[in-house]
């Protein structure tokens, strides 16, 4: 199954390489991971999206907390929003095809934020179903290039990943 | 003052009395500065031997045992410690030298990225930037690497910064809110686990590492409850091995008693280990019988890890043991002690007599003219198996030896840091042929700080667990095994380095040897030739379960299962 694991560390240097190591070491399949400063100084927040059994996750969650420079860890089985930003770089021949990716572009909600004479780039923000949905759309035309951030999440209402909370760490 | 002083400064505040090591360019402004120090430095004759003696020193103590190495070759001649003292939740604190901060990255002479090598192998690593964060950093390091679950924190320092001003406050705040390790088992589940004692009818109390700590409350909790008790590798010692209530070590060479007693048990109580595959054998076919399973354990992850777990007891095995002490009754365990009883007396670890010189025979004898009264360390293979079963300690931190990593060659540093965390006490290092040669070396420590440590080495002139797999699993095809053309003169080696050297061959010269090491005021190197067919049983072959275990060499009887 996927989760959307949300994890709150110190920024130091190489708190992202503990992360992926014990990812490597321990066999973990991390599918994305997206990492980004926070409103509280000194700390970052990463978003992993891993998939495994419930096993496996549990194993992620206890191992995560092993690591010093983390402070919460949170799997995301709650009602939540996910995001994933998405830039595509696609192949407009003539006009016939702008049109035709301008519908996908409109319809998709995405927004156009390069124009070129031969390509587009299309920027699109949403969960990862919709970016599939959207990437596999603009397949037809020719895709130049994809890049994806990775998902970001967030639990809803008053929930949040707060720093002061007990940790059973070792 | 410099940085290499405060760092000093750091280690006195955390009680550092002794630190083993070896000097190098980077590290030099710290061997400078440990000149005018009052911490003793004891000088290895490799990094690898420091870090060991370090852990050895750690294992018998039960306080943190320090180690110092230069950057790059003395820090990587480090990872092999690092793993062991890892694998064994050891709490050592390992201090590198690296070069200047300007010089990382560029490829420097005797640059490497340590605490990019460590990081899976340490519980945590700090590379430090600034002079004034050393006494913080000294400060978190010592205790990360004793609390909660204990293991190796590596502190890597740029030359640069042990030479800059210090201008800092040695009163440095921890700052590490990620780490609060969970010391006091939840009531409630400490609740649930007595009641399911109590009804249990066929109940085991399995005990690790962990539990070195606990013995006094392990004691008084098997004797209130009359649990059947069986102890780990790692937990050897942490229950007497001459009380009635001990069944032994369970695994892959443990004793029948105890793999019976864990495969017909409905409910177990495990104390501080980690369910290592050389104790489950195949996982699936664990303790088939066991409805329950209480996991004590001061580590989160550990809990659920291998097997499934019915009460987890998050916690330290001390304080959980003391809560469960205050509400634990004596058991009605008379039909199960019957049939552990007949197991025990049935299947006693025996040795077939042989008309050669037989390991367990040397071990057994040296245990009876010590009554067992010896801090023992052992390398890995036959000979630590042999020792594990022939030599029960009956006192905590008193039997050393590389349990998770499985690391030859770590005896005679063990013994090193043993001797010097106890030096009152007789240090016993049972030694394999193959184990001793791979830091040798250290004989030259032993001689420099003249330790009464007592090697002996069982010389059965192969890699004899390698070779004991080969009769077994490989059609005796003897692959890469054969030492004995090409070992040296143990003894006269040993006098080389000013050593005693002691030589026995035959069976009748047994008693005299054991002597001749045991009367030596100072250090000894004894080689007992022993006869190179034997094997180490009971065992469970690896990924088999206790119904699968050979209870005897198949070359000279019967087998026999659960």
């Amino acid at each position: 199954m996927r989760h959307v694991i949300s994890v709150l560390v110190q920024d130091h240097p190489r708190v992202l390489n503990r992360i992926t190591g014990l990812f490597a070491r321990r066999g973990f399949n991390l599918e994305s991971l997206a990492v980004g400063t926070t409103h509280q100084p000194g700390l970052s927040r990463i978003s992993l999206v891993v998939s495994g059994d419930d096993r496996t996750l549990e194993q992620v969650e206890k191992q995560l907390n092993r690591l010093i420079e983390v402070l919460k860890v949170t799997d995301h089985t709650e009602p939540h929003v996910e995001r994933e930003l998405c830039l595509v770089k696609v192949h407009v021949g003539g006009l016939e095809e702008r049109l035709a990716v301008k519908d996908i572009q409109e319809a998709f909600r995405a927004r156009v934020v390069d124009v070129a004479h031969k390509s587009l780039i299309l920027e699109l923000t949403g969960d990862s179903k919709k970016v599939d949905s959207f990437v596999e759309a603009l397949r037809p035309y020719g895709i130049l290039e994809v890049m994806r951030t990775g998902a970001v999440a967030m639990s809803r209402g008053e929930r949040v990943l707060k720093v002061r909370e007990k940790k059973e760490a070792v | 003052m410099k940085g290499a002083e405060a760092l000093l400064k750091a280690l006195e505040r955390e009680g550092v009395e002794v630190v083993f090591g070896h000097p190098g360019g980077a590290i030099m402004p710290t061997y400078d500065a440990l000149y005018d120090s009052p911490i003793r430095h004891i000088l290895v004759r490799h990094e690898q031997g420091g870090v060991h003696a370090a852990t050895g020193y750690a294992r018998a103590s039960g306080r943190v045992g320090v180690v110092m190495a230069t950057s790059g070759p003395g820090a990587l001649n480090l990872v092999t410690g690092l793993a062991d003292a890892m694998m064994d939740s050891t709490p050592v604190v390992a201090i590198t030298g690296n070069v200047p901060r300007a010089l990382i990255g560029t490829d420097a002479f005797q640059e490497a990225d340590v605490t990019g090598v460590t990081m899976p192998i340490t519980k945590h690593n700090y590379l430090v930037q600034d002079v004034n964060d050393l006494p913080r950093i000294v400060k978190e390091a010592f205790h990360i690497a004793s609390t909660g679950r204990p293991g190796p924190v590596l502190i890597d320092i740029p030359k640069d910064v042990q030479l800059a001003e210090f201008t800092g406050e040695f009163d440095a705040k921890l700052d590490l809110p990620g780490y609060r390790p969970t010391l006091k088992g939840h009531p409630k589940q400490i609740e649930r686990a007595l009641d399911a004692l109590e009804k249990a009818e066929r109940p085991v109390l399995m005990v690790g590492g962990g539990a070195q700590h606990a013995h006094a409350e392990l004691l008084a909790f098997a004797e209130k409850t009359g649990l059947p008790v069986i102890t780990t590798l790692m937990g050897l010692g942490a229950f007497p091995g001459n009380h009635p209530l001990w069944l032994g070590m369970p695994g892959m060479h443990g004793t029948v008693a105890a793999n019976r007693a864990i495969h017909h048990a409905d409910v177990i109580l495990a104390i501080g280990l980690r369910f290592d595959d050389r104790v489950t054998g195949k996982v699936s076919r664990f303790a088939p019988h066991a409805h329950t399973i209480i996991h004590v354990d001061i580590d989160p992850a550990e809990i659920g890890k291998v097997v499934r777990t019915h009460i987890p007891i998050v916690g330290d095995s001390r304080l959980v043991l003391k809560e469960m002490l205050k509400g634990a009754k004596p058991l009605r365990l008379a039909a199960w002690w019957r049939e552990l009883e007949e197991w025990r007396t049935r299947y006693p670890l025996r040795v077939r007599p042989k008309p050669h010189l037989q390991s367990q025979e040397v071990i057994r004898a040296f245990h009876e003219a010590t009554g067992g009264n010896a801090i023992v360390t052992t390398g890995v293979g036959q000979h630590q198996m042999f020792a594990a079963q022939f030599f029960p300690v009956t006192r905590p931190r008193s039997f050393l030896t590389s349990g998770g990593l499985g690391t030859m060659g770590v005896g005679l540093p063990f013994a090193i840091g043993a001797q010097i965390a106890r030096p009152e006490e007789l240090v016993l290092d049972f030694d394999g042929d193959g184990s001793f040669q791979m830091t040798l070396q250290e004989l030259a420590t032993v001689v420099k700080y003249k330790l009464p440590v007592k090697v002996v080495i069982l010389n059965n002139g192969y890699l004899g667990m390698v070779r004991q797999w080969q009769d077994l699993f490989h059609a005796r095809r003897y692959s890469e095994v054969y030492l004995a053309d090409s070992n040296p003169d143990f003894a006269r080696l040993a006098e080389a380095y000013g050593i005693k050297g002691v030589r026995v061959e035959r069976k009748e010269d047994l008693r005299r040897g054991v002597e001749a090491v045991l009367n030596a005021d100072g250090p000894v190197v004894a080689e007992f030739k022993v006869y190179h067919e034997e094997g180490v049983f009971p065992m469970i072959p690896a990924g088999g379960a206790a119904e699968d275990m050979i209870v005897e060499d198949p070359r000279e009887k019967e087998e026999v299962g659960a």
